[in-house]
């Protein structure tokens, strides 16, 4: 039932207008009725808006308190205290600040490099061969182990835990731009562009380019979901943010050694980052149903 | 089944009564097929025709069971397979009918295929799914159905790989796995549109000698004129939905009474060519001498496969003229094409343009002659970028030329007269269009960079017939009223002889014979053009269009 009985005939009254006028749905209205989108948008926005306002109406993370201690839940401090009487509600929502600014800069990073290396690779064949080595090179190493190799390399600060982190996300990238660009490149219309003299920087801004774009938004889901975690890890393993910043992993790094004794240090970041992280591949995958079934697939 | 037997030889093997399948709420219209009712007879070949969205192939798989019931919704009337109505029957019970009391077959037999299977082993999966047969009996059964289709050497066969195989070869073992159990029908849902012309004329021939064989009873889903000419006993034309037309094959052809049968059978191109005009010969606008073009990867010490898409190919197309490039797949027509507008690069050879080699010219000196030569694709819905308006596909050439957007916008409000679209629908987008509309919007685009050839490579092959003379008479008249050279590739001698001065013959990358039309197709010398004649379906039926 794929092709023939919608197909409008043609027959008769040729020279007529158009066979339909334009009446798609408008695209934000189709992403909300898609409920995985909904529910993890929503979810998301929660979090984002706890990221930005919630220290508002906090106290200072790093302040210590050392008469209040390994002070349990729900009492005077909401998600208690740790080792040196820091609030870790407190510390749990600044942590959002990190998570989210991580996930969301890594994702860009990732999609913009990614985005102009797969292009060229797809588009200008002689770089081909090497750039993709490159990348075969890159996805053999271990993510974390490529990350804390580039974070010792450097010492840890924002910047360079974003782009330790990003650097293993961008062959995924890299593969997905370049097979859109290879089967994009074989279409009718860009043959008839080239044909028509159209320069190669025109070709592939106007008619490669928004082909790779519905996949590239779900891959950076992705990406933004894997990143908050890769940071978590770091974190943890204390090869992440320093420790005067506080993040969910290395909140939970600290919270290690009374893990027995006060498991609420590790218990409520790793429920905040569990959510976030559900929250953003939820969304990936509603984006994924709805953008481009067919493409995202591919990932 | 044998119980049967006595009731089913009086019964028609497919009788459908009425059959209404209705369409979901926001299609275009409210069925898909609408009170259809005809009947196939135990050894008789009717062919259902019409052009697409006509509503023969979502019958087919009604009957089959195939459609998914959630969207399109059989409403009304009865499908009776030898007496028995299909559309009361569980999805189980369909299951073991589909096989055993009908088969079907497909368009493309390399995906309906299992790629990853042996062709034997899929035969014989159908025997082991319906039949208590042993293994070592079901083996003799596929090799007895394999040489039952005309398969050579089915011993061998037996252990290949659908890849491994002709077209020609994977439709006959399409045809073998559909009559393993002899069903009494046999629905063949355009079984011969992918394949080449002479291939298609076997395959026909089989179904026909099959049907003889064993009094199979044939439901033949076909566009095509020439094919129901040749085949059918009985014909069913569909248009919307509905029967409009229905008798003897011979009566229907002969003297069709619809309106929109005879307007169908005027738009079939007759084999016969028309009178046309004498060309100048003083100006060339193009031509080719020794294009060669080799794929091919070197191995480590030199060798390696090669393959010859075009060898030692000469042509000269002049101003006002249409030569036509014929042959089937794979003879290297659309590899000529692509070299001549340097979309590949031409391994040896000369391409001359306005007394230039643009053959081996790198991009950036090639670039003013991209716009003298201008090519027209298959595929209407791929052609256009479906994220630009119309006008900008017009546009975007002109514009790579130094004209300002006003004036390109202007050129490209002319052009939508000329190829008979109306100025205002340049701002809307190529979805809106039905694939003759966008046809000629690629015909607009090229015409745009004012060219002095048009290349068109199967340019109407992919569209209804009636849509295809409206395309073709297209074609024509921008050839004259532009003074183009035209360099027509087509695999349908039907639609060259309609259109083309000279004619050219590819065979294997190379080029066998090259004529004037009319003398080509009265006296064609080489053996390959006369074959490909002889396997054109309905040569022996008179069809209408005439081009003039």
């Amino acid at each position: 039932m794929t092709d023939t009985p919608t197909r409008s005939d043609e027959a008769g009254d040729l020279l007529e207008a158009p066979v339909s006028s334009a009446s798609q749905p408008n695209l934000a209205t189709l992403l909300l009725r898609h409920p995985s989108i909904y529910w993890g948008g929503l979810l998301l926005c929660v979090m984002v808006l706890i990221a930005i306002f919630g220290p508002l109406f906090t106290g200072d993370p790093i302040a210590i308190h050392p008469t209040n201690r390994l002070k349990p839940p729900f009492g005077e401090n909401w998600f208690g205290t740790d080792y040196l009487g820091r609030d870790t509600f407190t510390r749990v929502i600044y942590g959002a600040r990190i998570s989210l600014v991580i996930g969301l800069v890594v994702s860009l990073f990732a999609v913009s490099f990614g985005l102009v290396i797969g292009m060229v690779s797809g588009y200008i064949r002689a770089f081909d061969a090497v750039i993709m080595r490159v990348m075969d090179g890159l996805m053999a190493i271990p993510g974390i182990l490529l990350a804390i190799a580039l974070i010792s390399l450097s010492g840890a600060t924002l910047l360079t835990v974003v782009i330790a982190i990003a650097i293993p996300e961008l062959p995924r990238v890299v593969r997905l731009v370049r097979s859109v660009v290879l089967s994009v490149r074989e279409e009718p219309y860009v043959e008839a562009a080239i044909s028509s003299g159209t320069k190669m920087h025109l070709i592939l801004f106007r008619h490669i380019l928004p082909n790779t774009i519905a996949p590239l938004i779900v891959l950076a889901t992705y990406i933004c979901g894997s990143a908050m975690l890769t940071e978590s890890i770091l974190g943890f393993l204390g090869a992440g943010i320093p420790p005067e910043i506080p993040s969910w992993g290395n909140i939970m790094s600290e919270g290690r050694t009374y893990f027995q004794l006060s498991p609420w240090i590790i218990f409520y970041p790793g429920i905040a980052l569990a959510l976030t992280v559900l929250a953003v591949n939820v969304v990936g995958d509603g984006l994924r149903d709805t953008l481009d079934p067919r493409i995202a697939r591919k990932m | 089944m044998s119980g049967n037997d006595m009731k089913a030889a009086d019964l028609p093997v497919l009788k459908i009564v009425g059959l209404s399948v209705r369409l979901p709420e926001d299609a275009d219209r409210e069925f898909a097929v609408e009170d259809v009712s005809f009947e196939v007879g135990k050894g008789e070949i009717v062919c259902v025709v019409g052009e697409s969205g006509s509503g023969k192939s979502v019958t087919a798989h009604t009957v089959m069971g195939l459609i998914p019931r959630k969207v399109l919704r059989p409403v009304a009337g009865q499908i009776l397979l030898q007496g028995e109505d299909l559309l009361t029957k569980s999805e189980s019970q369909l299951r073991s009918l589909r096989g055993e009391r009908m088969a079907m077959i497909f368009q493309e037999p390399m995906t309906a295929l299992n790629p990853v299977m042996k062709v034997g082993d899929q035969i014989a999966e159908m025997l082991e799914i319906h039949s208590p047969m042993t293994a070592q009996q079901r083996d003799d059964r596929v090799l007895e159905v394999m040489q039952d289709v005309n398969l050579p050497d089915p011993g061998q066969l037996f252990h290949s790989y659908p890849h491994q195989l002709s077209g020609g070869q994977r439709q006959r073992i399409m045809i073998a796995m559909a009559l393993a159990l002899e069903p009494g029908l046999l629905i063949a849902d355009e079984p011969t549109t992918a394949l080449d012309v002479t291939t298609q004329a076997q395959i026909l021939e089989l179904i026909k000698d099959i049907q003889r064989r064993h009094g199979t009873g044939v439901m033949f889903i076909t566009h095509d004129f020439g094919v129901v000419a040749e085949i059918a006993d009985r014909v069913i034309v569909m248009q919307h939905g509905k029967v409009v037309e229905q008798g003897i094959a011979a009566d229907v052809i002969s003297n069709p009474q619809h309106p929109y049968t005879k307007m169908l059978m005027a738009s079939v191109p007759s084999l016969t060519p028309p009178v046309r005009e004498a060309v100048d010969r003083e100006r060339p606008a193009l031509s080719a001498h020794n294009l060669d073009k080799t794929y091919g990867v070197k191995g480590w010490l030199g060798r390696g496969r090669v393959v010859h898409a075009a060898q030692k190919v000469d042509l000269v197309v002049y101003r006002g003229e249409t030569l036509g490039v014929v042959g089937e797949s794979g003879s290297g027509k659309s590899t000529v094409a692509r070299c001549i507008v340097r979309l590949i690069d031409p391994t040896g050879g000369e391409i001359m343009i306005d007394g230039k080699n643009i053959a081996g010219l790198g991009e950036s000196a090639l670039r003013p002659y991209r716009r003298d030569v201008q090519i027209v694709f298959q595929d209407p819905y791929r052609s256009l970028n479906p994220r630009r308006t119309v006008g900008q596909s017009i546009v975007e050439g002109p514009m790579n030329f130094g004209l300002s957007n006003e004036d390109a916008l202007q050129r490209a409000r002319e052009l939508m007269d000329v190829v008979g679209l109306s100025p205002d629908v340049l701002d809307r987008f190529p979805h809106q269009f039905s694939g003759g509309q966008r046809q000629r919007i690629c015909i607009a685009r090229a015409l745009a960079m004012e060219p002095k050839v048009l290349i068109a490579d199967e340019a109407v092959s992919a569209l209804d017939v009636s849509v295809q003379a409206q395309v073709l008479k297209l074609l024509d008249d921008v050839r004259k009223r532009f003074d183009l050279a035209m360099l027509f590739i087509t695999h349908d001698l039907r639609v060259a002889a309609q259109i083309c001065d000279r004619i050219m013959v590819m065979q294997q990358g190379q080029v066998v014979e090259q004529g004037p039309t009319a003398e080509v197709y009265a006296a064609p010398s080489h053996a390959y053009t006369r074959s490909l004649l002889a396997a054109a379906p309905g040569r022996n039926t008179r069809f209408g269009l005439q081009a003039g």
